[in-house]
């Protein structure tokens, strides 16, 4: 019997091998006009199968499974999306529009410089730009990715004290509210890393640095505004204890986009610091890539930058390979130039005003947002915050509705879930980040649905405990997933 | 939550069950409540010594990554290999089944350092 659906939205789709048939195909061929040959005549010694196990299925079949499927993904274009410290921003169509030029779209690295001066030019330009918004002297815009950019700026380090005669320096101090990213980096690079507690404040703990900080210390690895989304005030007290002790400052520049153009790390007092083009400059999020996590440093640490550079003589611009003490290479060719592109447009519509606006905006959001939450959520490190701020769900938690319980509700109100358990020095905490690009009618709408789930909390705990009610599918069994993962469909099974 | 009084407690959540030189070391009721599902676990090899308070392994949980540490010195003389195949376990049986390690003890005095389940509940309830 045929059942009605209410949303189409929410209907059970099959996988294509489930709708599969055989014999179905989506093409037609013309009748063969050659001699037919044996495949195993025309390829001798390749070991061919009999078959081939592929879903049969027409075009329409195909198409519709496909488009079915993608209005399931949530995307910023869907919905709100206050992922915190991903930097969950709209990214303006112009710059797409930009990439798609042809001198942009339509060059090859392997061209010689000559006929890429364009490019190059771009290249040197969005390195100037990038120097100017963090403070900084050189860039390389080589690295793949944020994650890549702390390697490459480790290694600079590294090779740095090496340089020095300070081979010793072998470990890097973290705060315990760092991104994971950041020891994982320093294990990578072969460092031993040293946590320090926050204080009660939420920020680096002075005293504890100092017991920490010794003839060993390479580096401290820093994001400002830290995880917690609050300024580390006492930056320049961190950097004279780290650099006093012959440590370097690393930042880690996931939470730019609450300081454009009001201050940069650079007068700060770090060293290195990396860019994430996707959370601040406008460039896609993630899928694997390609991204661009371009590293800059102040000029002493310049010839331990990744070779080539772009050169700029006068007008002329040229790959300069000529760099001994540089760290090498840590990307084909000069990174990923197409993304490039994409935060160079972006810098240049946005502008040095534009750039400012862009991050008091972001501030004034979280801080708009916190305040509507303060009284139903606890706030361990209060609700001043810069661009997003980290709430405690404890209070539902007592109700037996946890952090996780909140954000599988909020799905129900058509908004991506917060972060949630991290960082991990607050319990039950969800980390908010609104982003700059929203509308107040958003930010009411979503705040209005958060106090909703804490009334639920209290009153109708069950409702939360089993949501999400109004998605394709509610909680995938996540315990089963990662005991007993499957990672291929066994059509034959 | 279930703390069993012939247990001792560490405020990093492991329990040891004291047997003459011989301790049997795993985390709490508490700690894999807070921790939700324990989907992987890494445990050292038998014949490594550790100082009380060092990092012995770690527990992955849907939630999140933690570190273990050991209560107390010693060397370890046994390891719970099937736990690191189920470790599910953690979650169904703390105390029994989710055992971790076995170590003789190398610095009795530092017995003194540990809860008993009462202080360790109300360590707890004041996280």
């Amino acid at each position: 019997m045929a059942s009605p659906i209410l949303n189409p939205g929410q209907a059970p789709e099959p996988l294509l091998y489930e709708q599969s048939v055989p014999g179905r195909v989506g093409y037609a061929l013309p009748p063969l006009d050659v001699p037919a040959s044996d495949p195993i005549s025309l390829l001798p010694g390749v070991p061919l199968r009999d078959s081939v196990p592929l879903p049969e299925a027409g075009e329409l079949q195909v198409v519709r499974h496909f488009v079915r499927m993608s209005h399931r993904n949530h995307a910023i274009d869907v919905g709100f999306y206050p992922l915190g410290s991903c930097t969950m921003k709209y990214n303006p169509q112009i710059t797409e529009e930009v990439v798609r030029l042809p001198g942009i779209a339509d060059c090859h690295p392997y061209q010689p410089e000559e006929q890429v001066q364009g490019e190059m030019a771009l290249l040197h330009a969005l390195e100037r730009l990038l120097c100017e918004v963090g403070g900084m002297d050189f860039a390389t815009l080589q690295p793949a990715a944020g994650a890549a950019g702390e390697f490459t700026g480790l290694l600079i380090i590294r090779a740095y004290h090496i340089h020095q005669g300070e081979s010793r320096r072998d470990t890097v101090i973290v705060p315990d509210s760092s991104h994971g990213t950041n020891p994982a980096t320093a294990a990578r690079c072969g460092f031993k890393t040293v946590s320090i507690p926050s204080n009660e404040r939420g920020r680096v703990d002075l005293a504890a640095l100092r017991k920490v900080v010794n003839d060993r210390t390479a580096a401290i690895m820093l994001t400002n505004p830290n995880t917690l989304g609050l300024f580390e005030q006492e930056i320049r007290e961190i950097a004279e204890i780290v650099h006093e002790a012959g440590g370097l400052l690393y930042m880690d520049g996931a939470n730019m986009n609450a300081i454009l153009g009001i201050t940069r790390p650079g007068d700060m007092g770090f060293d290195v610091m990396h860019y994430n083009l996707h959370k601040t400059m406008s460039t896609p999020h993630g899928g694997g890539g390609p991204g661009c996590g371009p590293v800059a440093v102040k000029a002493f640490l310049e010839p331990y930058l990744p070779t080539p550079v772009v050169a700029r003589d006068g007008d002329q611009y040229r790959w300069d390979h000529h760099r001994p003490q540089s760290i090498g290479k840590v990307h084909g060719f000069y990174g990923n130039f197409g993304i490039a592109a994409r935060a160079y447009a972006y810098m240049r519509t946005q502008g040095g005003e534009g750039l400012r606006n862009v991050s008091e905006k972001a501030v004034l959001n979280a801080n708009y947002l916190a305040a509507q939450l303060s009284d139903a959520f606890t706030f361990p490190h209060g609700t001043r915050c810069m661009h997003e701020f980290v709430l405690s769900a404890d209070r539902q938690k007592a109700n037996g509705v946890s952090a996780l319980d909140v954000a599988k509700r909020l799905m129900d109100f058509g908004f991506y879930p917060p972060t949630i358990y991290f960082p991990l020095i607050v319990k039950e905490c969800m980390m908010i980040e609104p982003t700059e690009t929203e509308t107040r009618e958003t930010l009411d709408d979503f705040g209005a649905a958060m106090l909703q789930i804490a009334r639920e909390a209290e009153t109708e705990p069950e409702i939360p405990q089993a949501a999400p009610h109004y998605t394709p599918v509610g909680r995938l069994d996540e315990t089963t997933a990662a005991r007993n993962p499957v990672l291929a469909y066994n059509c034959c099974a | 939550m279930n703390h069993p009084t012939e247990l001792r407690y560490s405020k990093t959540h492991e329990w040891v069950r004291l047997a003459g030189d011989r301790a049997t070391i795993g985390i709490t009721d508490f700690a894999q409540h807070e921790l939700g599902d324990v989907v992987y676990l890494e445990l050292p090899e038998p014949g490594k010594t550790f100082r009380a308070e060092a990092l012995f392994g770690t527990v992955e949980s849907v939630k999140a990554v933690s570190d273990l540490y050991t209560p107390l010195s010693g060397e370890v003389l046994e390891v719970n290999a099937a736990l690191t195949e189920d470790p599910g376990r953690i979650n169904s049986s703390p105390y029994d089944d989710g055992w971790m390690l076995v170590i003789r003890i190398s610095e009795p005095a530092e017995v003194a350092n540990l809860l008993d389940s009462a202080a360790y509940e109300a360590f707890t309830a004041e996280q």
